[in-house]
């Protein structure tokens, strides 16, 4: 049985060890740890309780046979620079200095994982656990070389920081994505996440952000994903909150053959805020899959997760959203709804929260809803002359502007909702 | 304007309406009356192009056109309005923008180019006024949040926005007091011209005293069984349709 589980992960490994990063910015025990973990626990598959509608373990098989690494080497990202932000870029998971913004920015660092200190080192797989989920295990024996970024204590960053991903291959490859960013305390930053993919060949993308927000810091985050057909990631977002922090995300995905988003959150310190908002619009037969984690483990937090939905064609949406209450995790409020749209009949949504309570002063909610485009809405359009395809673009704008309204800055509210249109 | 011919009509197998025959010019305000269920709403939703709708049997001929073969959305688009008896929320749209899509797409099935915008918001300022609606209402979301009496008044400034060639007026008057029943008859009368016309469906006389109709229709069981003028209407409320209802269960 287990021979069997490894197997996919073992081809894997083999191709993949030859291009990972030999930076050595992991210790031996993590690095130890990690590779037991690929070994005992395997891909899962749809056995998997955490990845029973995404069974990554027979996509790779089916998709992803003969992985040759080819990749594309970028040389120009000004199509996709956004105005008024500074611009990095990663290129197939590597820290690209030579296409990134010079860091200028007073109180911003950035440094790639193979010119980092040792305290930096130090902090490096402290908030994601090998033992957790088996892409951690994956991402930390294999990352390539990604980047460390640091908001120094007390700064206030004047400018978005725009953080560009782009990966591409002519054949089947396999990118480790990786960073690690700071918020130091009472520092303030947002910073956008753009995946990009290009080229003709399929790319699985295991993606890891670790993210430490210091006492009394704020972070204002969006990551936007749109990566084709050709497209396949798992992304691990792991967040660790200090007292009086907030943390703001938005998650819009506009496309992606298989996209899994495993959203953690560890609230830490009391009085700390986090409020996560995703869109998602899946199509053809892509499986765009949400799963968030709110672990509220101090006092007096508050969390809010609004995730929306759009499933057209034969596309399958999955939001599974769990809250933990610890136990010293009084005065809590955590609040979780999902809304989703089905476009048809062969649509499938599946929509899960779930809430485990431990303390017993606590303020928790959540709700699911789940339809087709309001009929009723729809003919009243109609008679006032709007044609049928106009008024449920009108309709489904309406449906996603909700999310897309909170995304700061201007310039990337406006790029996304350009991206949403097209979609429609 | 619109002839309409033996129309029977269903809604899930159900038959509502049994043959109604009406004639509509230009000019003319038409009031349809009738006890509840007597399919008064139902003849609304058929008008409008209600995707529930089946009819039966009959035709309609509005300016020319084979009204039957037209979608919602071209039936609009040639001039149907339909203000309806519960106005539909929709959270997230825009009043305005709303208002914009439907003007051009019109215009554009018309052959005519978009709205300006500056003529669009000047016409939306002098249209407001007709029906006394707050500013603040066009900027919300369609009908989101607001009452029953700003609802209707919306639909009656829609009406003004879209200037349609027939406007049916699906008890408008219901849920509404004295005082919004005022502003909306006074918008219908001011909107009123020799180019167009009202239906005009109302359980109660009292819109009547506003809005004063040339011909009045009793309608029951799904047919038109009495036609008149506005003195007809007063002799319903003063005797209710208990009168009609004996008078047509035993013909039947």
């Amino acid at each position: 049985m287990k021979l069997e589980k490894s197997q996919t992960a073992q081809h894997i490994i083999e191709k993949i060890s030859a291009t990972a990063s030999k930076v050595g910015f992991i210790s031996d025990t993590v690095l130890s740890n990690a590779l037991l973990q690929i070994e005992n626990v395997g891909i899962p598959n749809n056995k998997h309780e955490d990845y029973k509608y995404c069974n990554i373990d027979s996509i790779l098989k089916k998709e992803f046979k003969n992985i040759e690494q080819n990749f594309i080497n970028v040389t120009a990202i000004n199509e996709y620079k956004i105005k008024d932000t500074i611009t990095l870029v990663v290129v197939n998971g590597n820290y690209s200095e030579a296409l990134s913004d010079k860091i200028i920015l007073k109180g911003l660092q950035v440094h790639s994982f193979a010119n980092i200190d040792s305290s930096a080192n130090k902090l490096i797989s402290t908030i994601a656990d090998v033992q957790k989920d088996v892409f951690i295990a994956m991402n930390t024996a294999f990352c390539s070389n990604g980047f460390y970024l640091k908001i120094q204590k007390g700064e206030k960053l004047k400018m978005p920081i725009h953080i560009i991903y782009i990966s591409g291959s002519e054949t089947e490859a396999l990118v480790n994505s990786r960073n690690f960013i700071e918020l130091e305390e009472q520092s303030e930053a947002t910073i956008i996440e753009e995946q990009i993919l290009i080229g003709q060949g399929k790319v699985f993308t295991n993606f890891l952000s670790e993210k430490f927000i210091s006492k009394n810091a704020k972070l204002n985050s969006t990551l936007f994903q749109n990566e084709g057909h050709l497209g396949y990631s798992v992304n691990t977002n792991q967040i660790k909150q200090e007292q009086d922090s907030q943390y703001h995300n938005h998650t819009i995905t506009l496309s992606g053959q298989l996209v899994r988003n495993n959203h953690n959150v560890l609230l830490a310190g009391q009085n700390s805020e986090a409020n996560l908002n995703g869109l998602f619009y899946s199509k053809e037969n892509q499986i765009i899959d949400n799963h968030t984690l709110m672990d509220h483990q101090a006092p007096h937090c508050e969390s809010n997760e609004l995730y929306k939905g759009i499933i057209k064609d034969k596309s399958t949406g999955v939001f599974n959203g769990k809250i933990f209450v610890r136990k010293d995790a009084q005065k809590t409020n955590a609040y979780q709804s999902s809304k989703n749209i089905l476009l048809s009949d062969d649509a499938s949504i599946y929509a899960k929260p779930q809430l485990e309570i431990y303390a017993n002063d606590v303020k928790c909610s959540h709700g699911t809803s789940t339809g087709k485009i309001d009929e009723k809405a729809l003919f009243y359009l109609n008679t006032r002359g709007i044609g049928k395809e106009s008024a449920k673009k009108l309709l489904l704008r309406s449906f996603a502007q909700e999310i897309i309204n909170k995304i700061e800055p201007e310039s990337l509210k406006e790029k996304i909702t350009l991206f949403f249109e097209k979609n429609l | 304007m619109i002839s309409i011919k033996n129309l029977h009509a269903s809604v899930n197998g159900k038959k509502i309406l049994n043959g109604i025959n009406l004639e509509i010019k230009a000019g003319e305000i038409h009031a349809i009356m009738g006890p509840n269920g007597s399919g008064k709403s139902t003849l609304s939703s058929v008008l409008a192009g209600h995707p529930d709708y089946e009819v039966t049997e009959g035709e309609i001929i509005f300016n020319g056109k084979n009204l039957l073969e037209l979608e919602a959305e071209n039936r609009a688009r040639e001039g149907l309005f339909l203000a309806f008896q519960y106005p539909v929320e929709i959270p997230g749209v825009s009043n305005i923008n709303f208002l914009k899509t439907a003007i051009n797409e019109i215009r554009e099935y018309n052959g005519l180019e978009q709205m300006a915008a500056k003529d669009f918001l000047a016409m939306v300022k002098e249209k407001q006024k007709l029906v006394e609606l707050d500013g603040k209402l066009t900027n919300r979301s369609v009908n989101e949040g607001f009452s029953g009496g700003e609802k209707k008044r919306n639909e009656i400034f829609q009406l003004a926005m879209l200037e349609p060639k027939l406007a049916i007026l699906d008890e408008t008057d219901s849920g509404l007091d004295i005082d919004a029943l005022k502003i909306v008859a006074n918008g219908v009368n001011m909107l009123k011209n020799k180019n167009n016309a009202f239906i005009v469906i109302t359980h109660y006389q009292r819109l009547l005293d506003y809005i004063i109709p040339d011909f009045v229709h009793v309608l029951y069981n799904g047919k038109i069984v009495k036609s008149g003028t506005k003195e007809m209407a007063l002799e319903l409320e003063a005797k209710g349709y208990d009168e009609v209802k004996k008078e047509f269960d035993f013909k039947k």
